[in-house]
């Protein structure tokens, strides 16, 4: 008896659509958000994420009704991001219906927001989304959708993340986001060794074996996907009676 | 009247309007309350709460709400007290040592120890001590969804008759706990699909 491993589907949107992008550019439509989540209540999610990717601020009271859209249908927990820069951002979000805020480009050109949040929420509520990639040494953290780099290092940056207050990371390996070859074992391992709060692995996914060992080997307390459970490549039932026969501990029957 | 009426307690906690919509599926028809007028109306009621114990228990005193809420308990109508809503009615937390809790039931609050990560953020198993009216007709080895870092640990031990149920993550902690016509879980029913709303289910039967 422990902790179960979580399953989490992801929801890109653009406002009010589902996208998902391969290496974080040509986008291409995936559905209807709320359908969707209705869908991954009923298989057995163990949470949903929402991100929204949309470029342009003007699409920001859209993202919020697909919150609330999105939260009516779901007996489990809801996270919401993307373009949270400020505590009035967050509130918006969390009066939506969201049960956890993400931040990401905003909390490194401030990491001070971090704080702010779990201030206000509790550190429970508050998800440090990081997306790294591989340098010669370790992994850099980028911004801006992974399309700028900073000099931060992923680690440092995860592990002062979570001394400011923020409860979770959602770690991403820009790298093997879209490439459906598998998570990033090491850089997952490097982080979750490092920090002392939970860390959701993200990109590469496709089949269960690659949720076997990101559980296994890179230590990951959660496993996010998005284009696999919206295209029903994998089912999310399945994918967790398989782990359970791989003697990963999940929620199950869900 | 309305038998199925629920009082929530509206102190501004996040977690409140999932609680509303949890117990809307389940036919019930809910009132938000952030008054002592409102509590000494109540015939049901809920302390939602998520986040952190000293802004629970200083919005309870700031609004005037402490005294009448330990009143409302003592009154004996059915309530239900989620995450901090079960920290509250214990005598003081870690997380805020200067504050007093509602002082309801024997034990404190203390920061989840042992070589885990916190928050004891997930979906985790119970271990059931004794006969739950809360847990009725649910599977023993259900999963519920805890978000938190603090717990309450029974100052009278884990045997005692009103620990229904506790959670190990770190330490054994009170996961349930039922005293009369008071109950009170750690995890968080409204987020805990089907297991949950069957805890809600089973509450709003007793409240009926």
């Amino acid at each position: 008896m422990s902790l179960a491993r979580r399953i989490i589907p992801c929801l890109d949107t653009d406002g009010e659509r589902v996208v998902k992008g391969v290496n974080f550019v040509s986008l291409r439509d995936a559905g209807d958000p709320v359908a969707l989540a209705a869908r991954y209540n009923a298989e057995g999610a163990d949470e949903l994420v929402v991100l929204d990717i949309a470029a342009s601020r003007d699409r920001r009271p859209t993202f919020l009704a697909t919150i609330r859209r999105v939260a009516a249908q779901l007996a489990i927990p809801l996270t919401a991001g993307g373009g949270i820069r400020t505590l009035d951002d967050a509130r918006a979000v969390v009066r939506a219906g969201a049960d956890k805020i993400t931040v990401n480009t905003a909390a490194v050109l401030r990491p001070n927001l971090i704080s702010e949040l779990s201030a206000e929420f509790g550190s429970q509520a508050v998800v440090l989304a990081i997306d790294a990639k591989k340098n010669t040494a370790g992994w850099t953290v980028t911004v801006r959708g992974g399309g700028e780099l900073t000099d931060l290092d992923a680690v440092a940056w995860a592990t002062r993340g979570a001394e400011l207050g923020a409860g979770e990371i959602l770690l991403t390996s820009v790298d093997r986001d879209g490439t459906q070859m598998g998570f990033d074992i090491p850089l997952t391992a490097a982080i979750s060794k490092s920090v002392s709060v939970p860390v959701i692995a993200s990109g590469g996914a496709k089949l269960p074996q690659h949720f076997v060992e990101i559980f296994r080997d890179g230590a990951a307390d959660a496993a996010l996907a998005a284009s696999i459970f919206h295209d029903d490549v994998q089912p999310i039932r399945a994918l967790k009676e398989f782990l359970a026969s791989q003697n990963v501990q999940v929620r199950l029957p869900c | 009247m309305n038998a199925s009426q629920i009082t929530l307690l509206d102190y501004g906690a996040g977690n409140l309007p999932s609680v509303e919509r949890a117990l809307h599926r389940l036919g019930a028809q809910t009132e938000r309350v952030d008054s002592p007028e409102g509590l000494a109306q109540a015939s049901a009621l809920i302390l939602p709460g998520v986040g952190h114990y000293a802004a629970l228990i200083r919005a309870l005193d700031k609004n005037g709400l402490r005294d009448q809420l330990i009143a409302a308990i003592a009154r004996g109508i059915p309530f239900l007290g989620i995450c901090l809503g079960l920290q509250a009615l214990y005598q003081t937390s870690e997380e805020a040592p200067d504050l007093q809790g509602l002082n309801i039931l024997q034990g404190s609050v203390r920061a989840l120890s042992g070589p885990v990560k916190l928050p004891h953020m997930g979906w985790n198993q119970l271990q059931t001590k004794s006969a739950s009216q809360l847990l009725e007709g649910i599977a023993p080895d259900s999963y519920f969804y805890f978000a938190h870092s603090y717990a309450a640990q029974s100052g009278n031990g884990h045997s005692t008759s009103e620990v229904r149920a506790t959670c190990l993550y770190g330490n054994e902690f009170v996961a349930v706990a039922e005293k009369e016509n008071i109950f009170a879980v750690q995890f968080h029913p409204e987020k805990s699909g089907d297991a949950g709303q069957r805890v809600l289910q089973n509450f709003l039967r007793i409240a009926a």
